[in-house]
Formats: structure tokens, sequence, C-alpha cells
């Protein structure tokens, strides 16, 4: 009872919001939105008995993903006469994008009521003395540690060429060394200089 | 709590409903308390190492001063900026409070003494953390002005920066305790220390974990020395310049119950929780709440002890410390964390 009722308000709340993604005017709002359908779809995770995977969703995306969206969005300004005229300009390529996610849409409702797919043989029996976190655990890193590595692989590929692609040595800058700073003694920075009257001091 | 609400008649549905509302008043509002309790502690504690008296007028030693503040500050009249977004500007100051208690679901008091016993109670404290920066980021942006501004971009990358560190230290408890549960990884420190000393804080992998998770509990909290987002002298007051009345002390109040909250995570997590410090039966009579909440005291007396002894930080320097000395530094503990328990335990 009171599952269901939460899945209803889970999933009424998660396409109302990602609907306002869309509608709404201010582009920070637009991300707050999305904010809410992360956390909804969270939420609806959470119902299927996938904890590991909801709080995933959140620290991932709430926490870091969503933060990156709302920090661009803050620091543009974004001119929404111009949106608006290139509105038409791309309706084309749009219309062509949502046509061809409706259709697969329709064709994975349609092979969804066929139920074709032998459940029985499907990768991962569900061991229910484990917790959530033990099976998926269990699965990446028996079944499929090769592919786990290789995603790890190409995600630090893409971290090194962003490194590169944004890194830029300027000569000529001076930059804070502590260690410098630590080693430094007294006598190196100050000097006893018994000076006599009327003289200048040697610099 | 939920076989009381049975006995007296109810279906299971209503019984678990009235247990946990009753859970969530019996931390909430004592927690309210404390808060009111800490901001004068922290006051004491900060005018007595400045050789000053701190509040000493409102009630005996001064102990009514923070609920005359709460009040004071109940009465006033809350101002919103023509140029800000209204709606948000309403809504941060309730996101900061909001996150800032329910972080508190999966704190055990005791054995068994928790509202939430969820498996991913690590996980949710990491996610739960992290929704703390959407209150100072909105309320930067929404107050629309200069100050606010630059306060939310610095709070926004300071907090992503030491989240991630924050992660790999904890990822060494997880590894020792085998488990998110914080019930189970307060459970596990029992005679961890030589068998009678319950804490992970004395095992030698553990200590360094222990002491850069203090420094990062107090980034993350935005405590000095790393309280750049409201460094008085740069950003008149960051992010918290145009509020005012509740609003104001809605910051006021989710900022000190996440003081709290890191209190009692570094308790929980290093230094036993709701165990008592060693392993002896007549420690035990104690009850568990009463350990915990005076580690939670000792830590805080810690970071008020910090905040009026070192100086702040520079922007450049807190992200030198994140970035190139605690990530570093914490996913080598990693490795020899997981390496030691592969050899002792696992092998």
């Amino acid at each position: 009872m009171i599952q269901i009722f939460a899945f209803y308000i889970f999933a009424t709340v998660c396409i109302a919001s990602a609907a306002m993604v869309i509608f709404s005017r201010n582009p920070v709002h637009s991300v707050m939105w999305l904010i809410l359908a992360f956390f909804n779809a969270a939420g609806l995770m959470l119902l299927c008995g996938a904890e590991f995977i909801a709080m995933l969703l959140i620290i991932v995306y709430v926490g870091a993903v969503a933060v990156l969206f709302l920090f661009v969005v803050m620091m543009l300004d974004i001119d929404f006469a111009e949106l608006r005229a290139g509105f038409v300009r791309y309706l084309p390529l749009g219309a062509l994008v949502a046509i061809i996610l409706v259709a697969e849409l329709v064709f994975a409702l349609g092979a969804w009521n066929a139920g074709a797919i032998d459940m029985a043989a499907r990768a991962a029996p569900i061991a229910t003395d484990m917790t959530n976190i033990e099976q998926i655990g269990a699965q990446i890193f028996t079944r499929y540690v090769f592919l786990f590595e290789a995603s790890g692989m190409i995600l630090l590929v893409a971290m090194i060429g962003a490194i590169v692609l944004t890194n830029r040595q300027r000569a000529g800058v001076r930059r804070q060394v502590i260690a410098d700073q630590v080693r430094r003694r007294p006598e190196e920075a100050t000097r006893l200089v018994d000076q006599p009257v009327g003289q200048g001091v040697e610099l | 709590m939920t076989e009381f609400f049975q006995s007296l008649g109810l279906s299971y549905e209503w019984a678990w409903g009235l247990a946990t509302v009753a859970g969530i008043l019996l931390i909430a509002l004592p927690l309210m308390l404390a808060v009111a309790m800490i901001i004068y502690a922290d006051r004491k504690i900060w005018a007595a190492i400045a050789l000053r008296r701190g509040p000493n007028v409102v009630g005996p030693f001064g102990l009514l001063q923070s609920f005359a503040d709460g009040l004071k500050v109940f009465l006033q009249e809350t101002i919103v900026p023509t140029a800000a977004n209204r709606t948000l500007f309403l809504i941060a100051p309730i996101i900061t409070f909001t996150v800032a208690l329910i972080a508190w679901a999966v704190i055990p008091f005791n054995s068994g003494a928790v509202l939430a016993d969820i498996n991913v109670g690590l996980l949710y404290i990491l996610a739960v953390s992290s929704l703390g920066v959407y209150g100072v980021i909105l309320a930067g942006w929404a107050s629309n002005s200069k100050y606010p501004f630059f306060s939310a971009l610095r709070a926004s990358a300071q907090m992503i920066s030491y989240e991630v560190s924050m992660g790999f230290i904890l990822i060494g408890v997880i590894l020792f305790a085998d488990s998110f549960n914080m019930n189970e990884i307060v459970k596990a420190q029992q005679g961890h220390g030589l068998g009678i000393v319950n804490a992970f804080g004395f095992n030698l992998l553990l200590f360094p974990l222990a002491i850069m998770f203090l420094i990062t509990a107090l980034a993350e909290t935005a405590r000095a020395p790393f309280d750049l987002t409201e460094a008085e002298s740069e950003l008149v007051a960051g992010y918290q310049t145009e509020y005012s009345s509740m609003s104001f002390a809605l910051f006021w109040l989710g900022e000190y119950a996440n003081v709290i909250l890191m209190c009692a995570l570094n308790a929980i997590l290093f230094w036993g929780g709701w165990l008592p410090p060693l392993d002896w039966a007549p420690l035990y009579l104690v009850p568990g709440f009463v350990w915990l909440l005076l580690k939670i005291a000792f830590f805080f007396f810690v970071f008020s002890w910090v905040k009026a002894t070192v100086p702040r930080y520079r922007y450049d320097q807190l992200m030198r410390l994140g970035w190139k000395i605690f990530l570093p530094l914490s996913l080598i503990f990693v490795v020899l964390v997981s390496g030691y328990l592969m050899l002792t335990r696992y092998a």
C-alpha cells in the first residue's frame, strides 16, 4: 500500500519535473527541475530494492554532475531571443531525434510485451542472502572484470585527454613552493650589519 | 518502537508510520536544542581563548543567549531584495536546514537505536552531505548580488574538492568494518586496538585517515580555517549577505547541525561511536548515547579550538590541500589498507 503510493508519487513527480526541465524559461530553474527528476528516479530505484544504485545516482548525478551544470548555467549569460531564433533552424534535427526516440520506446515496449527473453538465462541470478553492494561487487569483479577494467581505462584516457586539452604552460609564472618556504632559515633571509655612522647600507 | 504501537492495536503500516514520526521528533527536537547550546558553547570557547567573557548576561552564565537570539531573529522582518529570484531565494535556506537534519536518520545513538538502519548508511551520509552545497549555491545565485555569488562559486568548488578525498578516506573505514551500515561500523570497533580499545583511530593504518577526516570535516562544513565562503574581510558575509530574519537563522541552524553531524561522524567512524573508550565491562553500564555525546562534545571543542587559533586559508592553498595532498594521500591509504587486509584477514 505504502509502496504503491510512493511509486505513483515518485513516478508522477519524476515525469512532471522532467517536463519542467524543458518548459521552464530560466535555465537555472531547469537544472533545479532536473535535480528533482534525479531524486525521484533514485526514489524509484529504492522501491526496486536497488539502494546502492539509488545512492550512487544521488552522489554522482546530484552531488557532482548537476553542481557542474548549475555552475556553467549560472555563469553563462543566456539570451532567450537568440535561443528562440535558433529554434526553427534546429527543428528538423530535433524532430528527427524525437522520432527516433519515440520509435525506440515503442519498439522496446513491444519487445517487453512479447516477453521472449528467457529470464532464467540472464547474467545475474539474484542471491537473496547477499546485500545489494555485495551482489554488484561479486558480478563486477568476477564475471565482468575485464569490461569493468576497460571502462576504467576509458575513463582514465578521457581524464588525461581533458587535462591535456586544458593545460597550458605559461613561462615566467612565479608559483608558491611551500617546501621552499618551510626550508628557508633565518640566515638566508636576514643579515646582521654593524653599521658605522654616516655611511649607507650595502643591500 | 513499531512493536509498541502495534501492541496498541494498530495495523503494521500505521504503527510503522507513527514510530517513524516519533523517531524523527526524538532526534530533531533534541538536535535543535543541541544546536542552540553548541552555538553558545562555540562563543564561550572562542571567548575563553581570546581572554574575553563571552555571552554572560541572558540567564545563568548566559546559557539562554542562543534562545534570546533566536527569538529576536524570529520577530524580525524577512527582507527579499527586489532583484532577487524570489522562489529560489527563499528555498535556499530551507534546503540547507533540511539537508542538515535528514543526515541524522542513519546516525546510531546506541546499539540498534537508529531511525533508519539501512545497509548503505555511509553512502547515504555521502549523498546527503553532497546536497548541502545546493543551499549555498542557490542562495548565492538567487541573491543577485556580487559577494554572495563569489561565495557560492567558492563553496561549490570547495565542497566538491573535499568530497572526493572524503570518499577515499571512508573506504579505509569501510574495508576494516566490512560494512556500509553505521551500526556495523561501530560494532566492528569493539576491542579493535589490542583487544581492549574500542576505536579504529588507534590503528596505525587508520590514524592518519582519522586526522585527514577531521580536517576534511572542517572543510566540508566551511568552518575556520576553511571558511572562505563567508570570509568577512573580503566577501562581507558571503552567501548570507542578503539574508535576514528567519531565512538567515535557518542557514545558521543548518550550519551548526552540520557541524554536530561531522563531529558525530568523527566519533562514529574512528573513535568507537556509542561504545565506551575501553572494552571493559563496568564502562558498559553507562548508556551508549552518553559516550557518543561526550565524543561529539570533544570533537566540537576541537572544532572551536581550531576556529580560534588557525588563520584562514587562501583559496589556492585550500585547493592545493584538497587536490594535491589529501587526494593522493587518501588514495595511497586505500591501497595500503586493502593490501594489509588481503595479507591478514583474507589470506
